[in-house]
């Protein structure tokens, strides 16, 4: 067989993607045509950058979502195919069997993978972890941000000069501490996500009771169901058999968490908290003087509810931008890891891993680095263009 | 002012203590531990003989009493063994004359940062050498970096929304999306690769220690540079724009003061308060990508002697390594507090 | 008319344009519009204005009428979004969307100079104010920078602020807001423009502030030999200081004219409800109660067919009114007397055409209220960030003691720093009182911070605030508001009886039920003052403290939020603690006033007998500044020196002595040493001060209403 030319590849590529370019297709002309009913959303529609980011970034969650449902990859990212090893891209795969691709559209690796099928793989990989651990990050830094700029004072100064503890520690040593295997043994990390992941359960407990402590026949069973479903899930993440923290019995243990990502996980929220926190405390100090938490305040509503239903709500515009610059930022972070070798599974199909695998061939062979790094650059930067759209469609209110 | 810088170095200290302490304690846990004697002796090593490695170095006793003997408030252990004496103060099996001889303590206090187990080399000097050589690059790095980012943040905030700005705004966006690793990986595989064959800069900086070129320097310095340089220049875009729309900036333009001069006179100084502050907590972020850059092109500073340490557990090496990174970045902090009340006279005391 | 020719006093070079008659800036058919992705939306419509040499016009309306884009207009300032549609700016004979770049910015500061609202935002915060000022004449004439420093203390002498080499060598943040507008002024003053533009100077500033910047500029008006285009949302001071006057509707202009005729002989019906609905003096809640403008300010882009003000307008005809856009006509017999009414001459003015309907006085109640011997002091860092953390000791109140009866208006009126919105606090719980007694029917509250009352007691106090845009939750619905503040009070035992309460609620503040589903920026400042007067009442308020509700109000729109809050009080015999820095509004809907200054009562009594002699001498000077907008009104004129001292920092012995101009009458320097004592005069009528009987009957009353 011949090797496919340039044209050709793309083609090919653009062909693979049909499910991605479908489901983009079905989610902007649905959401264009209700855009007047989808508030901030909404509005991103008449954003050019906004929306170009928005683009880029929903391009790789499908990327990623159909990947991890095979859909476009062409060959198993992790197998190994003898006699492709370094191959250029487009290079016709020897003795392929019927019902199989033929050929390795972007080139194979050092180890002989399929370049392309490794990217898509990857995209699956940095979807789930980077939005998640966001997530995470916010919830430990408003529900300590809140209370800081709200009642000020000794705790404030408590909080704060630990948040500037950790932001004062240079990421990199910190991840060598923390997510190396003889780290994961001691069980530190496992401990620090018992710790961290308790948040989101104090902050839905606390948001439920302030804005229905009035009603109690309401508010105990919906506190029971939520918190019981969440500390549940909680158990199940934290919990996992043969190591440190092992409270909760298989049968009941919904998910297991391999040791290596959830220590990169807890990292990665621990290094992100504390810069949410000073945002959430910086926004808390300058709404807190509103006349609106005044009012609150004078028919005797208690600190949480003021502080979780009158000053969050408000302060959501800057949260919101923060949030996608965040993802942007922890999907470089979790490259970073990849690119030392740190935390995930050196076969590991993520991008910063590929980078790093990828480099040091690099004046030799190119193709094997540049998917991953092109890959990640552009949903970066689509991340950081989303929220440049946001910030400014949010502003012209 | 006096009291403000005291109590600011009183925080900076305390802030050390307790990092240095968590470093302290994350490297002596003791699977870390086990890895050290397995590397220092040998893999094969049973648990007995690890436990005897550790024990004959000192590693086993409380966590805290190590803590202040690397601090030097706490005298240097010593150990009666087979054929000596070992102890904190001395290298090896001694005798008992001149452990006696030994000073008592000898902590960072005592100027005495430990020894290297990679390195088999005093500590002091290695991380000295070290960081002098990443001085250089970072020298490099901000000479590049800050007019840079400062012009372009300036120039795209001084008309919001025209040519101008969307292009130079579109080039800082796209440099913040780009960590080290990702244009470091492209600018070598443009510039020195040999599939594309421009070869126009050397794709490591090993001979850029001895001897610095634009050739062997100027890829490594432009792969820091421009990843600081777009959220900098950004920042300074942002700051810009608030202040070109505020009331004072119509008052000049209705005193009937020419473009240049309201951006000269009025403007600048005002919008240049945020992106100082900016530039000096980069420092943090610019350490990661100096570690990066370091290995990517494989040039021996301060960033890769972390590497090192870090991987292979050198304890004090590491101790050394995070002293030097927090105080680094402590003092810029310092420092960016000390000019933001110099840039902003609404702060400076009366 | 004037001929008129500028004599300048400095040698500078001659860069001004020269020209011989006619009127100094003259408007002609105007109209300016802004662009947005949407529409256009028309600012300025069909506006016309002369000013003439030495000649100063207010300019009059309500916010959003277009009165700063017609100043903003003239200086070609317009923004990236705005543009002149039509008509003709012209100053001097030159027709200003002509001139080039070069020329404009030759005119601007040069020949056209600008004062602003916000003294601390319009100085650069990183710039010496003397590098501010020196920068005008650099700029214009090129001279030297001894030179212009020379003049600069010239002029900031002129302005009245004491030490000028200080002042020039200091940054703006360094200085009070009253001397910050004087350095405004000053800077606008520097090059000698012929025509200085005022864009609600003294908004910003205190009462006897104010009073005493709208003097300085009225002088150096005279002074500079300078025309001046004032504008302003209140008609007092327009009265003041202009010589003519144009009144803004919707982004025209509808009554044209002298002071004299347009308040006197008014020819439109927006200006007859305008001086309806403000409080002057021989204004009463119950015989002559205010009469507010039914509806709301049309936007721009639903502005109505016809006439701008048709919709509110109680002379409106059908078919009439609301056909073609309707010209400015003369007014016959009276100077450039314009009006844009197609029935003036129709209209009979001498009547107030609405049917004013007089109220029943309300009967005062048993106490509910104590307040005994209280004091607030606060400990603060005086500079935490350098400070070694030094302690000091703000007397927030000092003594507080009094009354407030059932059914009663109790009015505190102070300027900033007077200790007004601490005691606020203190009543509501937010802060615990230092010392003295709080007695709510006996109960002492005092102690007792907010989160330690029962639902009643927080229920039966509560606060409306000042500021509409601030009072509501931004993210939640108007109903949803209301609602929780009936969960938090134990309101109804189920959502169906609180949704039932929350609509009778809307009803009682009269605003459409629909209302509850919208979001708070869908409503207008005086819909949202609403929300927050029946969020206020919704666990059946007792005391009601309104801390200044309808300053932040248009005229129009204060009266019927003042009508609101007397309603109510009338039907639910609510105590009101009124508290305002306007004396007008006090006058007419209070019962009682209390006088605070620096954290002390100065004057306490019935409001007989606070607007009539003897007065303390700060309400003697609170009286006088308090622009009124009558004609007939003669004013004492008593224009306090300097600014309101520190509250961290006040004066030894009475607190009023370093701006007092009775002070010279009390000997052995009493009032620098102590504070005097209170003197009970009749009938509860107290005052805080040194001067004897003898002396407090010597004064005059400061308005006195010219016999007609």
């Amino acid at each position: 067989m011949e090797p496919m030319n340039w044209w050709a590849i793309i083609a090919q590529i653009f062909w693979q993607f049909i499910p991605v370019w479908i489901a983009l297709i079905l989610l902007f002309s649905v959401s264009f045509i209700y855009k007047k009913r989808l508030g901030l959303y909404g509005k991103l529609y008449d954003s050019a950058i906004g929306l170009i980011g928005f683009g880029l970034v929903m391009f790789w969650v499908f990327v990623g979502v159909f990947g991890a449902m095979d859909f476009i990859i062409t060959h198993d990212p992790l197998s190994q195919v003898s006699g492709m090893k370094n191959k250029p891209p487009g290079t016709p795969m020897r003795g392929a069997t019927a019902g199989e691709f033929g050929y390795y559209l972007l080139g194979g690796d050092n180890l002989a993978r399929d370049v392309f099928s490794r990217v898509v793989k990857g995209a699956w990989i940095v979807t789930q972890i980077a939005p998640l651990a966001t997530l995470f990050a916010f919830m430990v830094g408003i529900t300590l941000g809140l209370p800081a700029g709200y009642y000020g004072g000794r705790l404030d100064i408590l909080l704060s000069f630990i948040a500037n503890l950790i932001l004062a520690f240079p990421v990199i040593l910190l991840f060598y501490l923390l997510v190396t295997p003889e780290i994961v043994a001691t069980g530190v990390p496992s401990y620090m996500a018992t710790v961290l992941f308790v948040f989101p359960l104090i902050f839905a407990g606390v948001l439920l009771n302030s804005r229905f402590h009035t009603q109690p026949k309401v508010r105990t069973p919906l506190l029971i169901i939520v918190l019981g479903i969440m500390f549940w899930t909680y158990l199940s993440l934290v919990s996992e058999p043969g190591s440190k923290v092992d409270l909760l019995p298989s049968s009941l243990d919904l998910f297991d968490i391999p040791g290596g990502i959830l220590v990169v996980f807890v990292s990665v929220v621990f290094v992100n908290a504390p810069t949410v926190f000073r945002i959430v405390r910086g926004l808390t100090l300058d709404i807190k003087t509103r006349d609106y938490v005044a009012a609150a305040q004078t028919r005797g509503e208690g600190s949480w509810y003021i502080m979780l239903w009158e000053i969050l709500p408000n302060a959501r515009g800057p949260l919101i931008v923060d949030f996608c610059l965040r993802i942007g930022y922890t999907t470089i972070l979790l490259g970073t890891l990849g690119f030392f070798g740190l935390g995930l599974p050196p076969e590991s199909p993520d991008w910063g891993t590929t980078i790093n695998e990828g480099r040091k061939l690099l004046s030799i062979y190119l193709h094997p680095a540049l998917p991953p790094a092109i890959a990640l650059l552009s949903l970066v930067l689509g991340l950081n263009l989303l929220a440049d759209g946001l910030r400014e469609e949010s502003l012209k209110d | 002012m006096g009291v403000f810088i005291l109590r600011r170095i009183g925080v900076m200290i305390l802030t050390a203590l307790c990092l240095t302490f968590i470093v302290f304690f994350m490297t002596n846990l003791y699977p870390n531990l086990e890895k050290l004697a397995k590397t220092q002796g040998n893999f094969r090593m049973t648990e007995a003989e690890v436990q005897s490695y550790l024990d004959r170095n000192g590693y086993l006793q409380p966590i805290f009493s190590k803590y202040a003997q690397w601090l030097g408030v706490a005298p240097g252990w010593t150990k009666a063994v087979n054929d000596g004496v070992r102890g904190r103060c001395v290298h090896g099996t001694v005798s008992v004359d001149e452990i006696n001889n030994a000073p008592k303590y000898c902590g960072i206090l005592q100027g005495n940062w430990g020894f290297s187990t990679v390195f088999k080399n005093d500590v002091g000097p290695l991380v000295l050498a070290r960081l002098g050589l990443t001085g250089k690059l970072m020298m490099w790095v901000l000479l590049l970096m800050i007019p840079l980012a400062l012009m372009i943040g300036v120039l795209a905030g001084m008309r919001e929304g025209s040519a101008t700005d969307r292009s130079l705004s579109t080039i800082s966006i796209v440099t913040t999306a780009t960590p080290e690793y990702v244009s470091g990986v492209i600018f070598v595989a443009v510039f020195a690769s040999s599939t594309v064959g421009l070869k126009w800069f050397k794709g490591t900086a090993t001979a850029a220690m001895e001897d610095a070129t634009f050739n062997n320097f100027f890829l490594p310095v432009l792969t820091i540079a421009l990843y600081g340089m777009g959220y900098i220049a950004r920042m300074t875009r942002a700051s810009m724009t608030e202040v070109m729309t505020a009331q004072f900036i119509r008052t000049a333009r209705l005193k009937g003061a020419s473009f240049l001069r309201i951006v000269l006179k009025h403007a600048l100084r005002n919008a240049l308060i945020a992106p100082f502050t900016v530039i000096m907590l980069q420092f943090p972020w610019l350490l990661n990508g100096v570690v990066i850059v370091e290995t990517l092109f494989n040039y021996k500073g301060f960033g890769w002697l972390l590497v090192q340490a870090a991987g292979n557990n050198d304890i004090e090496l590491l101790l050394a390594v995070s002293v030097a990174s927090v105080v680094v970045v402590l003092l810029t902090q310092l420092i960016s507090d000390i000019g933001y009340v110099f840039l902003n006279p609404r702060i400076r005391i009366s | 008319m004037f001929h008129c020719k500028i004599v300048f006093s400095f040698g500078e070079k001659m860069n001004k344009i020269t020209y011989q008659d006619g009127p100094i800036l003259e408007i002609n058919k105007l109209s300016i519009s802004f662009f947005t992705r949407l529409r256009e939306i028309p600012a300025v419509m069909d506006f016309s204005v002369n000013v003439q040499p030495r000649e100063a016009v207010g300019l009059v309306g309500e916010s959003g009428c277009g009165k700063s884009t017609v100043a903003l207009g003239i200086m070609q300032d317009l923004g990236k979004n705005g543009r002149v549609v039509g008509g003709s700016i012209k100053f001097k004979g030159r027709d200003l969307s002509q001139v080039s770049d070069v020329e404009l910015r030759d005119i601007r500061g040069n020949e056209i100079a600008m004062i602003y609202q916000e003294p601390m935002a319009s100085l650069n915060p990183a710039m010496r104010i003397g590098k501010q000022l020196i920068e005008v004449p650099i700029i214009h004439e090129g001279i030297s920078e001894r030179e212009a420093v020379m003049r600069a203390l010239e002029v900031v002498r002129d302005v009245k602020l004491p030490d000028p080499e200080r002042i020039l060598k200091s940054y703006p943040h360094q200085l009070s807001g009253g001397q910050q507008q004087r350095i405004v002024i000053a800077m606008a003053l520097m090059s000698k423009p012929s025509l200085l533009i005022l864009d609600e100077p003294t908004t910003a500033l205190d009462v006897t502030v104010e009073a005493a910047v709208v003097e300085l500029v009225k002088d150096l008006g005279k002074k500079y030999g300078t025309s001046m285009l004032f504008i302003s949302h209140n008609l007092g001071l327009v009265l003041e200081t202009c010589d003519r006057i144009c009144v803004m509707y919707s982004g025209e202009a509808v009554e044209r004219g002298s002071i004299k005729d347009v308040f006197d002989e008014m020819q439109h019906p927006y200006t007859q409800a305008l001086f309806q609905s403000i409080p002057l003096p021989g204004a009463d809640k119950n015989e002559r109660p205010l009469v507010a403008i039914p509806g709301n300010f049309p936007l721009p882009h639903e502005r109505p067919k016809g006439c701008n003000f048709g919709p509110r307008c109680r002379y409106f005809e059908k078919e009439r009114c609301d056909v073609t856009d309707i010209p400015m006509s003369l007014v016959p017999s009276n100077d450039r007397h314009a009006t844009r009414c197609l029935r003036f001459q129709e209209i009979d003015w001498a009547t107030s055409g609405g049917s004013v309907e007089e109220k029943e006085k309300t009967k005062i109640g048993d106490v509910v209220l104590k307040i005994e011997d209280l004091k607030k002091y606060y400990e603060v860092a005086s500079n935490t960030l350098f400070d070694g953390g030094n302690k000091r000791v703000v007397k927030a109140n000092e003594t507080l003691s009094f009354e407030a009866h059932e059914s009663e208006t109790l009015a505190i009126v102070g300027e900033s720093g007077c200790g007004k919105s601490t005691f606020a606090k203190v009543l509501m719980g937010l802060e615990t009182a230092t010392q003295g007694q709080i007695l709510l029917d006996d109960r002492n509250i005092e102690q007792v911070p907010i989160e330690q009352r029962n639902k009643k007691t927080v229920g039966e106090v509560q606060m409306v605030f000042q500021n509409p845009f601030d009072t509501l939750n931004p993210s939640m619905t108007v109903g949803r508001q209301i609602i929780r503040a009936l969960e938090i009070f134990g309101v109804g035992d189920s959502n169906e009886a609180r949704q039932q309460r929350m609509l009778e609620l809307l009803d009682l503040v009269k605003l459409p039920r629909s209302f509850a589903e919208r979001m708070p920026r869908q409503l207008s400042g005086g819909q949202k003052q609403r929300v927050g007067i029946a969020r206020a009442f919704a666990g059946d308020a007792r005391i009601v403290v309104a801390d200044e509700p309808v300053s932040a109000l248009d005229v129009s729109v204060q009266a019927a939020v003042t009508d609101l809050l007397m309603e109510i009080q009338r039907e639910q015999k609510i105590t009101l603690l009124f508290i305002s820095h306007d004396l007008s509004i006090v006058r007419y809907l209070s019962d009682r006033v209390i006088v605070m200054y620096l954290g002390h009562v100065v004057e306490l009594g019935s409001t007989e007998q606070v607007f009539s002699p003897p007065y303390h001498p700060y309400t003697e000077a609170l009286l006088s500044a308090v622009p009124i907008a009558d004609t007939s009104v003669q004013k004492q004129h008593i224009v306090l020196e300097g600014d309101i001292p520190s509250a961290m920092n006040p004066p030894s012995g009475c607190p009023f002595h370093t701006r007092c101009r009775w002070k010279s009458e009390v000997p052995y320097n009493l009032c620098e040493r102590d504070i005097p004592e209170v003197q009970e005069l009749d009938n509860g009528h107290q005052i805080k001060c040194h001067l004897s009987n003898k002396q407090l009957d010597r004064m005059e009353p400061v308005i006195k209403i010219a016999a007609e």
